[in-house]
This record gives structure tokens, C-alpha cells and sequence, in this order.
């Protein structure tokens, strides 16, 4: 491998429009950057945000959460869900030292295989940029403590 | 736990996959690294999917004794079927076998060989630990209710039942007006053959109406909707007729004596008269009248009675109450049509402000025999046979402003209503058309035929309708401004009549029938099929079908097909009997559930539902589509999902990751 940091990234898709943009990218042979590693789940809605903190706990330097355009879900509504906990989840992946910038949400539709591949590249790079993350879990509780400790005292 | 013994196996797709990944180097990779996790046989071959690949799978699980096997080739979407059915036949649970893709996400997006191998043993790996935690699955099987609901009684909802009630099944038909017949029976003439409307479709009408097979709910509504696939439930509320349907006999007495005459908005498009009690028209399916108790005077003011008086048989029922009848269904379609776009909403056209401006549905019953004037095509003081009519299309469609898709029908339609102009009355028609959209079988000679005939046809979209006259010759007339582009000109041409060629919308209730069916719709408010064009009358929910234009604009044979197509569908279901469901669902552990019901809002199919005397919540197989969301909601992780656990995809996290190989690196030698 070259001397660049190499970031590891975990893909999340759901079976029907996000996973099927990625199978149309390559299908187009479109190329991006190969740096991202797919789970397929049933829909966006399955995932668990402690996937995302494994993930992270796990080596991964990104995590990119993708799903059916709000509208199209094959399930009617639930990668509205999907969105619901990832807004919540990327505030608190700050508060455990955690860069916003490492957790993507993309939403693609079987079609978009240009933009899931356009959007994998740039993600990559931006993660890239972050450098590894290299993140330990067990210090990051012991530092959260520390942080609300004073407060609770307060309380 | 016993360690499960699993296959690898690696394809090569020719030279797709093994082009940018070593694939000899990953199955030695598997075969080594991997040993630890269970894997026994890691093989490469050259096409995985081909009958002698598939004979490698089947051989190796009864020599080596396989659990688990593990295929990286392509995409799942494509293969991960053979790869189970190969399983399958090898002896061994579909369910435990996974296809990992190593092309589409792997070999065809990169063009380095060396990173290539290094993502596809990333993906190899994750396949192997989720593996191991695949359980032996039977898929669900759910017996089928061949009773068939139809919802929508025009020419879709009409095709639909007589095609599944004349392949021997039960069809309970609902539909909202008292006459079934739809849109179509105000029609006078279709394009582009110009047959009679009513004759082609009254005696399927009659049919539907007589159909030992089919029972029709006229004036009603289907009100609540529960159940899943083969076993729904429905509810259906018939209105008040305030007639006796088994004592009626269909004479029409009573609609003669009725002295309250109102306009009638439905079936005449506000043109013509109907009484308070009333048929919409004489051919009316059923035959039974109902009272319009609002515009009864019985009703209004406690005296009348005239229709009571003089029915002979003493079907007129003034106290009669909605009743509301339960029936248990298999399947449902759902043709519910469409609603004329309101052309009062583009000010400058001047509905309803102009007198001589009309709607198409209105010049539908003004050209109509059986119509307000009999079929005479006069102005709007029902006398004056009008010298120049111009016909705008695109009103209302293909237009940002208010509906930015093609209504499909309008362009056939406004050369249906220039030739009928033209023939009963000699009128100069003059067609204002943005683009002539005549795509469909005989329909571009008509077209040219129309051109023959001599109608003006100005390719312009028209700026104002109005009766302010700025030119000699243009008094008393209506005048209708427009750029003809293809000369680049203004043109101001007065004419005694416009017909406004209005758009098909959804119907105005769109949203509350998604909801009641479960089914989703389009941003406008059509209906959403499955499928686009591999699947359009199938919705996402299963058991659910569409037809007509309730799904998008479209003309009489479209509907026509669409209708016996998600019959066929319907019949094809009934005759197997049971329903086949792929078994990925979610399952609550009843001694974890805590009760606190987050999961029971989670669910769009309402497959969760809560045990009060148990105090937990649980999950119908039938209607749960195995989203997972629930899974993810479960504060007390008491939700599990087949074939996606928890455990499964932290396993693949962790396989992915290469974890599993890194944890056995730093074992201490």
C-alpha cells in the first residue's frame, strides 16, 4: 500500500435503494474510492446506532449511513427513523470525542449509482483528512465521567 | 457451541472478479486465516453460478460435512437464490448459506489488483462471521381467502372483477357514486375509434351487476381495512339510499313525481338537472335509486313524501340508517380513479368567470346523446350553436405552476372534441397545443385525419381568455391570446366557445386511502406501484393491487389492462392457495418484552401489537415485512430479526473489520 493513510470505512446500506446504488455503480464500472466496506441490511430503519459505536470501538475511521430517498422507503417511513437517530447519534459521537465529520448520511436510490460512488470518494477523502481515529472506547467513559461528574455534583 | 464447519468458496466470474482480485490468494487467505472460525474447504472457481460450481458446493457439503457455506461472487440481487437453492439440493438449509459481493463492491470499482484482494478478503471475512450465526429457516406459508375486494367501480375496477369473478372466485365490488360506470359513462364518444361510450361499457356494467360472482356495494365506502395478505378484513359503510333495495324494482316512478330538481355536479359536471332522488343516469348499475337528503325536501322540510306516495311497492325508506357490513377478503384492488383538475385555479382562463368557457367533462355530457341538450353542442345559454371554438390543452398538466406531469389523455381527447365540433356543427376549431402527444395504437391517424379535416392546430400555449375586445370582429366574443411559436407571432383569435382540456388529477382523498390500505403514494398523489415498469399494478404492500388511473393518467385501454392485469395477479395468488413469505422477520422474546410498547409506533403494517393481559407486546409474522426498525427501537434488546440479528451484523462488523483475525494475531504464542 502507499504511504497515505488508507481510512477504513463501514458502509450501512439498505436492500433496496442504497445497496442496489452501489451494485449500479459497479455494474457501470464507475470508480471510487475502494476504501469502504458494505453491510447490507433490510432497510435503514434496522440499524442499531450501537452498529455505528461498534463500528468506530471496531477500527473503523468512517461510518457512512445510507438508505432510500424520505419518500421511498420500501417500508413506507422507516428511514425517517433512520434519520431521527442519526441526528441524535452524530451529537452524541461528539461528546465522546468523536469528529461529526467521520459519520455520513447518504441517501441514494437505486439509480444513483454516480452519486453513490461521487459520494463515497468524497467521503473517503474527507475522512482521509480526519485521519485514523483510533478511538478507545473505555478512555473516551472514563473522560465522559470526568466531564459529568462536576455536573451531577451541581445537581 | 459446537464450530460450525463452513465452505468458502470464491468465484472468479471469468475475468470480471479475478481480473482485479487474486482470487487464488483469497481463498488461501480464507482458508488459512480463517481456519480458526470454522472454515474446513476454501476454493476458487471460475464461474461459481455455473451448473459445475454449484456441483462443487453440493459435493463438498456431503463429503466434508459443510454447516455454513459462504459464496463471494456477485451481487446478492443476482444470485444469492441459486447459490441457496444449490444449498438446498446439496441437503443443507437455504438460509445457512451467504453470498458476500466481491464484484460489483469490489473487483469492478477498483482498478488496483493489490487493494482489490486485500477488500475482498475484508469482504470474505465479513461473510464468514455472519454465517455462523445464519439460523435454518422455513419460509412462512399463509393461506390464501380467494374472496376479491374491488375498490372503484369504473372501467379499471369493472375489468378487474369480471376477470376475477369469471374465473370462479368471489368479488365484493365497492363503490362510492350509486351508479358503478365511473368517468366513462359520461363520455359520448372514445377516441379514436369514436364508438359509443355507453355501448361498450353499459353491458359490462350489466354484467358486474348481474354476476353470480360479484357483490356490488353501490353508494358506499369501505371504512376500515386490517389484516395482511390472503387474510385482510374489511369494513364497508353503505350509505343511507333511503330505498329498499329489496322491494325496489328500478320503475323510476319516484324520480318522475319528485318535484325537487337540483343540479347535478357529479355525473352532469354541473350542466344538467338531476331530482332529489335519483339514478345518475338511466342505465344505472345497480338499478336502485337513492335520496340526496340534503336537497330532499322531505328531508329539509318534514312534508313531500311524493316518491313514497306513488311507489309501487313501498320501497322508499326514509328511516332507513348507513349500514356497515365486515367481510373477510384475500386480496384488494384498488381503482379509484381520478378528479377533474379545478380550472377555476388559473384565474386568467376564465372559468367560471366566462360563461362559454367549458371544462372537458362538461362538453363530455354536452356532446353526449343522452346529455343535458341530447347532444347538441351549444353555448351555455342552451340555444346558440357556437360558429368558432377553441380547445386549450394542457391545462392544469405540464405546467410547473400546478401539475408538472402529462395527464396522458388530453392531446387524444382535444382532437376527439375538435372532430365532434366539427362534424355536428360545422365550427372553425381551432387547437392550441404545447406538443401533440399521440403515441398509442391508431392514434397519430387520427391525428392526421383531424388535420385533414381542417381544425387549426397553433402550437402556443395560451396567455389569457378573455372578453375585452381591442379589434374589430372581436366583440362578444371570447378571445384567446396566445404566442403561436412556430411563427414566432402573438395571435389574438376570437372565438364563441373554449374548451378547457383540464388536467386528471389524483383523487382529492388520495392521502386517506393510502393510509386506510397501507400503501403509499407519489408526491402528486398517485398511487405507487412496486415496480415501475416490472411490476405496475403490484404495490409495496402485499395483497394490495392498483389499476387505472388511480396509479397515474391514463386513457380507456390502459386502464382496461392495467385492470385485468392486477386481476391476473389476483387469480394467479388464489390458485396457489398459499402465500409464500420470505422468512425475515422480527420476533419479540416474551420474557424480555418490558412492556413498554415503543416498539407497537414503530411498525407501518401495524404487525406489533400489544398483549393487555400479558402485559407485552408481540409480532403477527404475517404482516411484519422485516424492516427491522423495531429490532433497532427495542430499549430491552427483547426484539430479534431472522436472517439480520444483532448478532449477525456485529458479527459481519467484526469480519469486516478483520477483528476476528486480529484477535487471533495477538493471542500470546
Amino acid at each position: 500500500m502507499s504511504e497515505q493513510f488508507e481510512p477504513v470505512i463501514i458502509g450501512f446500506t439498505c436492500n433496496w435503494c442504497s445497496y442496489r446504488a452501489a451494485d449500479m455503480a459497479g455494474m457501470g464500472r464507475i470508480k471510487y474510492a475502494p476504501n469502504i466496506r458494505l453491510i447490507r441490511l433490510m432497510c435503514s430503519g434496522r440499524l442499531d446506532p450501537t452498529f455505528i459505536i461498534k463500528a468506530f470501538a471496531g477500527g473503523a475511521d468512517g461510518v457512512l449511513v445510507s438508505g432510500c430517498h424520505p419518500g421511498d422507503c420500501h417500508y413506507i417511513e422507516q428511514n425517517y427513523k433512520a434519520m431521527r437517530r442519526f441526528y441524535l447519534l452524530r451529537r452524541l459521537l461528539a461528546q465522546m470525542g468523536i469528529e461529526p465529520g467521520r459519520l455520513k448520511l447518504l441517501w441514494a436510490s437505486a439509480a444513483e449509482g454516480q452519486i453513490f460512488a461521487d459520494e463515497v470518494t468524497k467521503f473517503t477523502e474527507e475522512v482521509r483528512a480526519l485521519g485514523p481515529l483510533n478511538w478507545n472506547p473505555t478512555a473516551a467513559l472514563e473522560a465522559e465521567q470526568i466531564i459529568h461528574e462536576p455536573a451531577e455534583v451541581a445537581a | 457451541m459446537e464450530k460450525e464447519r463452513i465452505g468458502v468458496y470464491i468465484c472468479h466470474c471469468g475475468s470480471n472478479i479475478a481480473g482485479t482480485v487474486d482470487v487464488a490468494e483469497v481463498s488461501r487467505w480464507a482458508g488459512e486465516a480463517l481456519k480458526d472460525r470454522g472454515v474446513v474447504v476454501s476454493r476458487d472457481y471460475k464461474f461459481m453460478c455455473s451448473s459445475l460450481g454449484q456441483e462443487l458446493i453440493q459435493k463438498d457439503i456431503k463429503e466434508q460435512g459443510l454447516t455454513r457455506v459462504v459464496v463471494a461472487a456477485c451481487s446478492p440481487h443476482l444470485h444469492e437464490q441459486t447459490f441457496r437453492n444449490a444449498c438446498k439440493e446439496g441437503g443443507l438449509n437455504p438460509y445457512l448459506c451467504e453470498l458476500v459481493s466481491i464484484r460489483e463492491q469490489c473487483s469492478w470499482i477498483h482498478p488496483d489488483k493489490a487493494v482489490g484482494t486485500e477488500k475482498a478478503k475484508a469482504i470474505v471475512s465479513g461473510g464468514v462471521e455472519k454465517v455462523i450465526w445464519d439460523e435454518p429457516l422455513e419460509p412462512l406459508r399463509v393461506p390464501i381467502n380467494p374472496v376479491t375486494l374491488v375498490v372503484g367501480g369504473g372501467i379499471a375496477g369493472i375489468q378487474a372483477a369480471l376477470e376475477v369473478a369469471n374465473a370462479g372466485y368471489p368479488v365484493i365490488m365497492v363503490e362510492r357514486e350509486p351508479s358503478i360506470g365511473g368517468h366513462m359513462a359520461q363520455f359520448d364518444k372514445t377516441f379514436p375509434t369514436l364508438d359509443c361510450s355507453a355501448c361498450i361499457l353499459t353491458p359490462r356494467m350489466v354484467e358486474v351487476g348481474s354476476h353470480p360472482n360479484v357483490k356490488l356495494f353501490s353508494y358506499a365506502e369501505v371504512a376500515n381495512v386490517s389484516g395482511y395478505v390472503g387474510n385482510f378484513q374489511v369494513t364497508i359503510k353503505q350509505k343511507a339510499r333511503s330505498v329498499n333495495t329489496d322491494l325496489c324494482t328500478g320503475c323510476g316512478i319516484c324520480q318522475e313525481k319528485c318535484p325537487k330538481k337540483v343540479i347535478d355536479p357529479v355525473f352532469e359536471a354541473g350542466l344538467g338537472y338531476r331530482k332529489a332522488v335519483y339514478t345518475p343516469f338511466p342505465q344505472a348499475v345497480p338499478k336502485y335509486p337513492v335520496i340526496d337528503r340534503e336537497n330532499c325536501t322531505y328531508f329539509l322540510k318534514g312534508t313531500c313524501k311524493a316518491c313514497e306516495k306513488f311507489c309501487p311497492t313501498g320501497a322508499i325508506d326514509f328511516n332507513q340508517e348507513d349500514e356497515y357490513f365486515t367481510f373477510d377478503v384475500g386480496q384488494i384492488i384498488l381503482a379509484t380513479g381520478w378528479d377533474l383538475f379545478d380550472a377555476r385555479r388559473i384565474p386568467q382562463y376564465g372559468y367560471g368567470r366566462l360563461a362559454n368557457v367549458f371544462t372537458s367533462l362538461e362538453f363530455e355530457r354536452l356532446s353526449n346523446a343522452a346529455g343535458p341538450t341530447g347532444g347538441k353542442i351549444v353555448l351555455r345559454d342552451g340555444v346558440t350553436v357556437p360558429k368558432s371554438v377553441a380547445i386549450i390543452h394542457c391545462v392544469g398538466s405540464r405546467d410547473k405552476n400546478y401539475n408538472p406531469y402529462c395527464s396522458a389523455i388530453c392531446c387524444m381527447q382535444s382532437l376527439k372534441f375538435a372532430h365532434l365540433v366539427h362534424e355536428r356543427t360545422g365550427a372553425e376549431v381551432y387547437n392550441f397545443y404545447i406538443d401533440m402527444r399521440t403515441p398509442a395504437k391508431g392514434y397519430e391517424e387520427f391525428y392526421q385525419r383531424l388535420l385533414e379535416e381542417g381544425t387549426h392546430f397553433i402550437r402556443g400555449k395560451v396567455a389569457e381568455i378573455t372578453d375585452a375586445a381591442r379589434y374589430p370582429g372581436e366583440e362578444g366574443k371570447l378571445i384567446v391570446q396566445a404566442e403561436n411559436t412556430l411563427i414566432g407571432k402573438q395571435m389574438r383569435v376570437p372565438v364563441d366557445m373554449v374548451i378547457l382540456s383540464a388536467a386528471l388529477e389524483p383523487r382529492h382523498d388520495f392521502k386517506e386511502v393510502a393510509r386506510l390500505f397501507g400503501i403509499s403514494c407519489s408526491e402528486e398523489g398517485w398511487l405507487i406501484e412496486r415496480h415501475p415498469k416490472l411490476d405496475p399494478v403490484a404495490t409495496m404492500t402485499e395483497g394490495i393491487y392498483i389499476a387505472g388511473c388511480a396509479q397515474g393518467p391514463k386513457d380507456i385501454p390502459a386502464s382496461v389492462a392495467q385492470g385485468a392485469a392486477a386481476a391476473a395477479r389476483v387469480v394467479g395468488k388464489i390458485q396457489q392457495k398459499e402465500i409464500t413469505m420470505e422468512p425475515i422477520r422480527a420476533s419479540i422474546d416474551q420474557d424480555k418484552c418490558s412492556g413498554c410498547r415503543i416498539c407497537n409506533n414503530m411498525c407501518p403494517f401495524n404487525a406489533i401489537s400489544f398483549i393487555e393481559d400479558r402485559m407485552v407486546s408481540e409480532v403477527n409474522p404475517a404482516l411484519c415485512q422485516g424492516c427491522g426498525t423495531c429490532v433497532a427501537a427495542c430499549p430491552a434488546g427483547a426484539i430479534s430479526g431472522t436472517v439480520f440479528s444483532d448478532q449477525a451484523i456485529l458479527a459481519q462488523l467484526d469480519g469486516l473489520l478483520l477483528n476476528n483475525v486480529k484477535a487471533i494475531d495477538l493471542t500470546p504464542a
